[in-house]
């Protein structure tokens, strides 16, 4: 199914053109202004052909990403994935916004379960789960191939919108979640993009596993800012450990009193575990590219992908 | 059964606060079974609440209407007397004694869910009375209920080593469950079945059932 959907966005088309595809993250929090999105949108645009922009991550309350998604792409000119969770909607509100989206511009949404709201700021929230995420990845199928929504009510208009789903690689047991992937992609995802990798092996594991489902995969990269990012991922991320030399290089980096010093060697520790993995994903896998999450912390961009 | 748990006492106190005279009603079946509102817990709050207790009964299905006429019969004048009915019973056999005396009712035990009982005092969630069971295709492991998202599609991104993200990771993925038994089963086949959104106006248009 997915390869009969037209390719509405530059990141689908450059995918289906065969390119190594970048995307970025941007990732609005509890503010009233984008100034800081604008300019981290501004400052990668030059290296990724589009930017995810999270939908209240880790169940936490933020400003609704359909907005900053909008004016992402009309100041800047940077196409963006706009992510959608459903933990926070109904089906009646996901209509809703993706018809907003529609008429917004909006080419990509990736479509997402969303963390659960136990784990987020406002933990006696409801976690909706009106649909999970594979029944979503549905309802977008309606709305975009048959121009219904998913109870069967005409639309009027057209809904041009590329699908992205997730997938964790780090799962363990990894088959559950394999199969999960595959009945998603079924329903009519135009790509993958994965949760945080480190460890090369897991990644090619998954992408040998799930091969069979021909979903172009994006690899999540996330490059540690500092050494607090770092023992937060290692610590709270489900199944993600960052491996225990880059952990180590990262706490000796911040026993650098000189703060620019320090960020030139957190940068030194990045580039050094980063480089080779993206090369390695690059070179040796079917991914499709690498999705880069480095949220406030773009000038890795230039020196991580210059070589692209 | 439904599995219960009695509130804690300084709650039952506040909520029992505006009235002098009180009826207990116990639950003879699942609230016993619970050891949340059998007879020894019911004789127990009896003896906490002192004097303000004019009566007390046992009846044997507080949430079965009929019972509940035959099992208060006899306590018609004490129920009468009392300003309210403290109920050691689920929420159904609160609203049944409700609807039986017509008197202010107020619940003991806080309801948890339907339940599977490996012993005594150690009880799991399985069941959400969803209205539209798919046990068959789930290798007998409700997600729903056993999946902290109600997943129809799952497992989410948030289990690890077969646990939960939500709650510590001290209870296990269904998905993973639902999985592993497929598996043994030799009917993984299931597990890739998309099943569509759920019609919840099936329950919400549907409070009483006549068979």
């Amino acid at each position: 199914m997915a390869d009969k959907r037209p390719a509405y966005s530059q990141l689908v088309k450059d995918i289906r053109a065969g390119k190594f595809v970048l995307t970025g993250e941007l990732e609005p929090e509890k503010v009233t202004g984008l100034e800081e999105i604008l300019v981290s949108a501004k400052a990668m645009k030059p290296y990724v052909v589009a930017a995810n922009v999270t939908d209240n991550p880790l169940a936490y309350a933020y400003m609704n990403s359909l907005v900053p998604s909008w004016v992402v792409q009309k100041e800047v000119g940077l196409e963006t994935v706009y992510q959608m969770t459903v933990r926070d909607r109904n089906r009646l509100a996901l209509t809703s916004d993706v018809l907003a989206a529609s008429y917004l511009g909006i080419k990509n949404i990736l479509a997402i379960s969303g963390d659960h709201t136990v784990l987020g700021d406002n933990k006696g929230a409801v976690s909706v789960y009106d649909l999970d995420s594979a029944q979503f990845v549905y309802m977008l199928h309606k709305m975009i191939d048959e121009g219904v929504d998913v109870a069967g009510n005409e639309i009027h208009g057209n809904v041009e919108i590329n699908v992205g789903i997730a997938a964790n690689p780090n799962a363990d047991p990894l088959m559950p979640e394999v199969l999960k992937v595959g009945r998603k992609t079924k329903i009519g995802a135009d790509f993958i993009q994965t949760q945080t990798m480190f460890d090369i092996d897991k990644t090619k594991e998954f992408l040998k596993e799930a091969e069979k489902y021909k979903c172009p995969t994006l690899i999540g990269v996330f490059p540690l800012k500092s050494y607090g990012i770092a023992d937060f991922f290692d610590r709270f991320i489900p199944g993600v450990s960052v491996p225990t030399e880059l952990l180590a290089n990262m706490k000796k980096a911040k026993k650098e009193p000189d703060k620019e010093k320090r960020k030139q060697l957190y940068d030194e520790v990045n580039l050094e575990f980063f480089r080779p993995f993206i090369k390695e994903v690059r070179k040796t896998t079917s991914a499709a590219g690498i999705h880069v999450m480095a949220v406030m912390y773009e000038r890795i961009f230039e020196p991580l992908l210059e070589a692209f | 059964m439904i599995i219960t748990e009695q509130k804690p006492m300084e709650e039952v106190q506040e909520m029992i606060a505006p009235y002098e005279k009180l009826f207990i009603v116990g639950c003879g079946t699942c609230s016993t079974s619970c050891q949340t509102g059998g007879e020894d817990e019911v004789k127990e709050m009896t003896e906490k609440l002192g004097d303000r207790v004019v009566g007390w009964a046992m009846v044997e299905d507080p949430c079965d209407l009929r019972l509940d006429r035959r099992d208060l019969k006899a306590y018609k004048e004490q129920i009468a007397d009392s300003d309210a009915i403290l109920v050691m019973a689920c929420g159904a056999g609160v609203q049944t004694v409700g609807t039986y005396s017509k008197k202010i009712v107020l619940p003991a035990l806080n309801t948890l869910f339907i339940g599977e009982t490996e012993r005594l005092g150690k009880f799991h969630d399985m069941c959400k009375a969803c209205g539209d069971c798919i046990l068959d295709e789930t290798g007998g492991i409700c997600p729903l209920t056993r999946c902290a998202k109600g997943l129809l599609n799952g497992p989410c991104g948030g289990q690890v080593k077969g646990k939960c993200e939500v709650g510590d990771y001290e209870n296990e993925c269904a998905w993973v469950q639902i999985y592993d038994r497929l598996k043994e089963q030799d009917r993984l086949d299931l597990f890739t079945v998309f099943r569509p959104p759920r019609d919840y106006s099936k329950k919400t248009l549907k409070m009483h059932h006549y068979f």
